[in-house]
């Protein structure tokens, strides 16, 4: 056991030095994780602002101005006023505005009629902020047609949406996407950088000197994880700290439960690093590998970007298949639900299924031998 | 009981990739190392030489036979062999991030090395590379040489049963490789170490207590060295050139010549080896030379059993035969090369790394049709001259002409008179043999007719014919080194610079290689060439010698000899003198 | 004349090379298209915002035919679908915080009675907020689908119609959007990850000496390595082009030579940031970690996900360095609305821009390091 640990600080300590030598792994640490999650913060947000929008008011009567009053003032709406419907179309085509809302002729003679109409042109080139539009001036006009409604002494009656959401009290996109930065950071340098290190021995014929020592191959694959190990979690605890403080997210599980899926997660992550290293002994193809089986589908699939639970069958069952799904699944519950025990529970499982898979694949397959 | 490696049947194939058969790379080998001895493993290259290493070391599986290792059977317990062995591979995996010191701990740490004895150890061993100055430097940032001598302390941290050196020597310069087996011989002296070792040189096999030749993966004998040796006697002479005949000249003509084996220049006179009586010979015969018989040596008789062995027929194509076409029966007197004009101009060179002075003050010239060779131990500045003279690294000051032009300045078309081989093998790995020499055709301006023509003429010339289609990875040493040249020469340039061409390439190639020098240098073409080995001097029409970026001297091996005062040396004691003179020198002042 | 064709024989040469060097290994073949084609279908299921399938709980506290007939035209709706109807709130949190539901739904006591009182009835939407998009989404949804049982119960039309009409996408179907997008994006990432690899590769490997003292000159070996990187760009490009066309269906409105155009000198650029991470690289895991620290913060800033608009003036600025996010625009536009040449061209700009600063600069630095 002397020997075992021995070996072990000593290869750590050699795999440890050859990291901090290379300045970019503090740009892998630090600054991707704070590049990150601040840009997140700042930047990325799915809801609406500011809309560029035409409103043109071919009817000049005071209701027809206050039925399209509530695109001013709105933080959803920026509108512009034009003249003429034709003049609203070339700006629609020509990006300048992003929807037009027109108010036709006869729109206050026929609301008094009960069947105005208002028109509504949205360039659907970006869908998401054409959804949201619609949804805000539906909400508008509807809330309009009640007031004025109300006004006329007539009630609306009818049913009215109280909304509430829940988990995310000051709703802003950011905490949404927290989970997913930490999801990042772990990946790339649990899958990445252990499997170029690793592909970078086979590569340079560095391990055939290293085999033939008293070396045993668990202590060679735990050496090259450790550093790795802690350069991720560094980073992931700088985007925990910012988010808190930031951003203040919640948190509502205990720390130390956080911190033992992700390490759970980061150890899926640096095994199935050293599975695509052991795979292909090179460094070219183990980048390659990397990027298209974990670093793209762990963004598109896993449910950072888009939300599985509004996606066909067939995505939510391909992304089962993938642990980033489980882990990011356990870390949003962590985060900002109160963390249901069964949910956790079962994400925490399945993550451990991976593990010990691809940790048994890493150790099968790395063998002290360089048959080729 | 005593022995130490127990090889029986021993039998390693590789399989083939798709569509091509099976390689196999050792048949049948029976041999044993006695424990306490050194033994040596010497063969060209493709013979099977590192594969047996590595099945010893347990890093590949055999394919039939047995092997056991101090009693323990390799391939059921490889983790218990391992304990017991180190082993220096060929290409010794340093990490280039970590200082010579930090590698050495690593090794010492993986071994187990006590603490006490830890220090003393390293001292010795840092003492003996000579790398006592630069424990604190990257071991990315050493010189070739200087890296494989790191490579052999990093193996030597600690004294194992048994000790595998897989080529140690390559790349490292005279001096260390005497300093180097000294150590081994004292190791095996005081600690009763077992030493199995692989080698290019024939003196190192020399030093041996049992030598195994093999070829094409089967044993072709085993005994003492003495016995190697003496299976040349009666069939060795050595000749002197006259004046003005360049050694290797007569040495390409004889090669040719039938029934000569080998032909090599060695302390100012031609050595030769053959079946028939001297005086037969047509090269002599036409310069009216007179053959005196010689002492063998190892060298003599490993050539004759691999001539002997090839001649049975189951052998490579026979090269020698047809390598030296330009030879002619009769020997044309080249004029003087000191007549033609300088190609090459060097005046007051400098190049420094921050502090450190790489080359200092260096001043040379180089004719038209002359070998040049640059000499010095490692990390003595000659592969930073050999870049600045590419045009790959700017000097610091200094005068630099390569053809009327400074490469680094000048427009790229002036890049298309020089080729340039490379220490490390640098061609593409992936791509095969004919793409290879496509692109670097194509990059020096050849196509369409003109480019098939000459891809067909080098390939030709350097027996690649065959092997177009394999990638270059696949390819052993030997070819990889051919392939090289060819590429280098594709565009048939007026200049051709060679650093370290002939580093772990066997006997039989290395003849192979000078012949085409000498075809070369005949046909007007320019050499500049650095070697380790110092017997390759006597090739060159002149030579210098650098140590620490300065040079010591410069001239032909005869005049240099002169200078010395020893006629008739070896090239490796003539450098050796020059180099401790130096360095006695600059530690006196 | 004959410099200038001696100069593109060695781009041609250099290019062919780099070409065959690229495809050499059969797994990194498999490497260039299965992957691109399994995203490329994944990520036309997978971009999805729009509500699909929407698991909800309801809670009836009225059980009256009124609060039955609302939650029936709530079930009737294609993008939702009642996953249980426990008794009390505390149940139905559990769902949601399993996300086995992610809304809510409760019809209150009163709710009848309220109706036909001509009161307005308050019909409560809890909505899972972890994904705030979504949960927004969501709301609105339900409260159309609220307005229109309200207006067909009291039988009277609703007082003002919104006709709304969505040009070039006229479902607001997202994946018309991603699509298209992502044509640029895996172009973007894989030429990026081959030209930052090309020149460290060879360096790590030995070979850029033998290929400096050629006498190809800086321009040409910039060139010839450009050229594969683009090259298999564009042919990703096309694959991910032909699923979005023939399997999802996704009309293209545009001009083909205009996309293809616009996606070379995205690719042009990108091979610029990709050549001068090459240059400054020691190896190839420096090369992978100065790609994913500048290629994460360019995707996120492209505009792919999230619309640029939204995003402090100070990052929009920033953008502007980000030729991804034009490329994203400039194919959005010419795919979906059928921009013409003339009406992207201020899209080209910055990526021109990008190309012209980095290309130089990767040749200044690659003979700087060597």
């Amino acid at each position: 056991m002397g020997g075992f640990s021995r070996r072990l600080a000593a290869l750590t300590k050699k795999e440890t030095k050859e990291l901090l030598r290379d300045n970019s792994s503090l740009l892998m640490g630090v600054v991707l994780p704070l590049v990150l999650i601040l840009i997140i913060g700042c930047g990325m947000s799915l809801d609406v602002k500011d809309v560029p929008t035409a409103v043109v008011l071919e009817d000049h009567a005071p209701t027809a101005r206050d039925a399209v009053s509530f695109v001013r003032g709105s933080d959803y709406f920026a509108p512009v006023y034009v003249n003429s419907f034709q003049e609203a179309e070339a700006m629609l085509r020509a990006h300048e505005v992003d929807a037009i809302l027109a108010v036709p002729p006869d729109f206050s003679r026929r609301l008094l009629a009960g069947d105005a109409h208002l028109q509504l042109i949205l360039n659907g080139v970006e869908s998401t902020s054409a959804m949201s539009a619609q949804g805000y001036v539906e909400a508008g006009v509807r809330a309009f047609a009640a007031e004025f409604a109300a006004r006329r002494g007539a009630s609306a009656g009818g049913v009215s949406i109280v909304s509430r959401i829940w988990f995310n009290d000051a709703n802003t996109s950011t905490w949404f996407y927290v989970p997913g930065i930490l999801m990042l950071v772990l990946t790339i340098s649990g899958v990445f950088l252990t499997a170029v290190v690793m592909a970078r021995e086979w590569e340079r014929g560095t391990f055939e000197s290293l085999f033939v020592t008293p070396m045993r191959v668990l202590e060679l694959i735990l050496a090259k994880t450790i550093p790795y190990f802690v350069i991720a979690l560094l980073g992931m605890l700088l985007c925990l700290v910012v988010g808190r403080y930031l951003y203040e997210l919640p948190m509502r599980a205990p720390l130390a439960a956080i911190l033992g899926v992700s390490m759970l997660y980061l150890v899926t992550a640096l095994s199935i690093g050293l599975v695509i290293s052991a795979l292909t002994k090179s460094q070219y193809l183990a980048c390659h590998i990397s990027l298209m089986v974990s670093f793209l589908p762990a963004v598109i699939l896993s449910g950072f970007l888009f939300d599985l639970h509004a996606e066909p069958l067939a995505i939510r069952v391909v992304s089962r298949l993938l642990p980033t799904t489980y882990y990011l699944d356990a870390l949003k519950s962590l985060l900002l639900a109160g963390g249901s025990p069964i949910v956790v529970a079962q994400d925490t499982a399945a993550l451990m299924a991976f593990t010990l898979l691809f940790l048994a694949l890493a150790f099968a397959m790395t063998r002290k031998k360089v048959d080729a | 009981m005593a022995d130490v490696i127990a090889a029986r049947s021993l039998t390693k194939v590789f399989p083939g990739k798709k569509g091509q058969p099976d390689t196999c790379a050792l048949s049948g080998v029976t041999l044993a190392a006695r424990a306490g001895e050194m033994t040596a493993l010497i063969g060209p290259d493709g013979a099977g030489k590192t594969t047996f290493m590595r099945l010893v070391c347990g890093l590949m599986d055999r394919t039939a036979g047995e092997l056991s290792v101090c009693g323990l059977d390799v391939f059921r317990t490889p983790q218990d062999v391992q304990d017991l062995l180190s082993y220096m591979p060929q290409k010794f995996g340093l990490y280039e991030d970590l200082t010579v010191a930090e590698n050495l701990t690593l090794y010492a740490d993986l071994h187990g090395v006590p603490a006490a004895v830890r220090e003393e150890r390293f001292t010795r061993l840092l003492h003996m590379t000579g790398l006592a100055a630069f424990t604190g430097r990257l071991a990315g940032n050493l010189s070739g040489g200087m890296k494989q001598k790191l490579g052999l302390a990093c193996t030597l941290v600690r004294s194992p049963r048994l000790l595998l050196l897989d080529e140690p020597t390559v790349g490292v310069d005279p001096l260390s490789r005497r300093e180097l087996w000294e150590i081994l011989t004292q190791l095996v002296r005081e600690e009763h170490l077992s030493v199995l070792v692989s080698t290019a040189y024939m003196e190192e096999a020399a030093r041996c207590d049992r030598v195994y030749v093999l070829h094409c993966g089967q044993l072709l004998m085993g005994g003492t060295p003495e016995a190697l040796r003496t299976a040349a006697a009666g069939l060795c002479y050595e000749v002197q050139a006259p004046p003005h005949l360049p050694l290797r000249l007569l040495q390409s003509a004889l090669l040719t010549a039938p029934g000569v084996l080998d032909a090599v220049p060695a302390g100012g006179v031609v050595r030769f080896l053959t079946r028939r009586a001297p005086e037969e010979l047509a090269p002599l015969r036409a310069l009216g030379l007179q053959a005196r018989p010689a002492e063998p040596r190892l060298e003599d008789g490993f050539m004759k059993l691999l001539k002997e062995a090839e001649a049975e027929g189951a052998a490579p194509p026979a090269e020698v035969e047809t390598a030296a076409q330009g030879a002619a029966e009769t020997l044309p007197l080249p004029p003087p090369a000191s007549a033609a004009p300088a190609l090459i101009e060097v005046e007051d060179l400098v190049k420094k790394f921050g502090a450190f002075t790489a080359v200092a003050h260096t001043s040379f010239s180089v004719h038209r049709g002359e070998v040049f060779g640059l000499l010095g131990p490692n990390g003595a500045g000659k592969t930073t001259t050999f870049r600045m003279l590419c045009g790959l690294l700017p000097a610091t000051s200094g005068k630099l002409r390569v053809a009327g032009v400074d490469l680094r300045t000048a427009r790229t078309q002036a890049r298309a008179n020089i080729g340039y081989v490379a220490q490390k093998f640098s061609l593409y790995a992936n791509l095969t043999v004919y793409e290879n020499l496509r692109f670097f055709g194509g990059a020096y301006g050849l196509y369409g007719r003109q480019l098939r023509e000459r891809i067909a003429a080098v390939a030709e010339e350097f027996h690649l014919t065959d092997r177009m289609d394999e990638a270059a990875e696949r390819l052993p040493g030997g070819y990889k080194q051919r392939l090289s040249m060819a590429a280098a020469l594709i565009h048939a340039p007026g200049i051709l610079f060679l650093d370290e061409p002939t580093s772990g390439i066997d006997p039989l190639a290395r003849r192979t290689f000078w012949q085409e020098i000498t075809r070369l240098a005949a046909g007007g073409t320019t050499i500049v060439i650095t070697t380790h080995f110092m017997e390759e001097a006597e090739y060159c029409d002149r030579f210098m010698i650098q140590d620490h970026g300065k040079m010591l001297v410069l001239g032909s091996p005869a005049e240099i000899r002169a200078r010395l005062g020893r006629e008739g040396a070896p090239m490796d004691e003539v450098f050796i003198a020059i180099v401790e003179q130096a360095r006695r020198e600059k530690e006196g002042t | 004349m004959s410099q200038f064709a001696l100069f593109c024989r060695h781009v041609a040469f250099l290019a062919q090379k780099e070409m065959r060097s690229l495809v050499k290994d059969p797994r990194m073949r498999v490497q260039l298209v299965v992957p691109v084609l399994i995203m490329g279908f994944l990520f036309g299921y997978a971009a999805n915002y729009n509500i699909e399938d929407i698991p909800y709980v309801a809670i009836d506290a009225s059980h009256t035919a009124a609060s039955t007939d609302f939650l029936a035209h709530v079930e009737g709706a294609p993008a939702f679908h009642c996953v249980a109807a426990p008794g009390n709130i505390d149940a139905a949190k559990d769902l949601l915080d399993t996300g086995e539901a992610l809304a809510i739904l409760t019809v209150p006591e009163t709710f009848e009675r309220q109706l036909a009182a001509g009161e307005t009835a308050p019909v409560q939407v809890i909505a899972d907020g972890r994904n705030p998009a979504l949960a927004g989404m969501i709301e609105r949804y339900i409260a159309r689908i609220a307005a229109d049982w309200s207006a067909a119960q009291s039988g009277r039309t609703p007082a003002i119609t919104l006709e709304t009409r969505t040009w070039y996408n006229p479902n607001q179907l997202s994946r018309w959007t991603f699509l298209p997008s992502f044509l640029a994006m895996i172009a973007f990432v894989q030429v990026m990850m081959l030209a930052g690899m090309s020149i460290a590769r060879e360096r790590e490997q030995g070979t850029f000496d033998q290929l400096l003292v050629t006498p190809l000159s800086k321009t040409a070996i910039l060139i010839g390595k450009a050229i594969p990187p683009v090259a298999v760009g564009l042919f990703q490009a096309m694959c991910v082009f032909l699923i979005a066309r023939f399997w999802f269906g996704v009309p293209f409105a545009g001009n083909f030579a205009t996309l293809m155009l616009t996606l070379f000198l995205f690719m042009v650029s990108t091979t610029g940031v990709g050549l001068s991470i090459s240059s400054i690289s020691r190896n190839m895991q420096q090369v992978l970690v100065y790609l994913l620290v500048l290629m994460i913060p360019m995707v996120l800033l492209s505009g792919l996900v999230t619309p640029v608009r939204n995003m402090p003036a100070a990052l929009q600025v920033a953008t502007y360095a980000d030729p991804l996010r034009f490329a994203i625009d400039a194919v959005r536009r010419i795919y979906l609305e059928g921009a013409t040449l003339g009406e992207i061209a201020p899209d080209f700009l910055p990526m021109l821009g990008v190309a012209a600063v980095t290309m130089p600069l990767s040749g200044w630095l690659f003979r700087r390091r060597s």
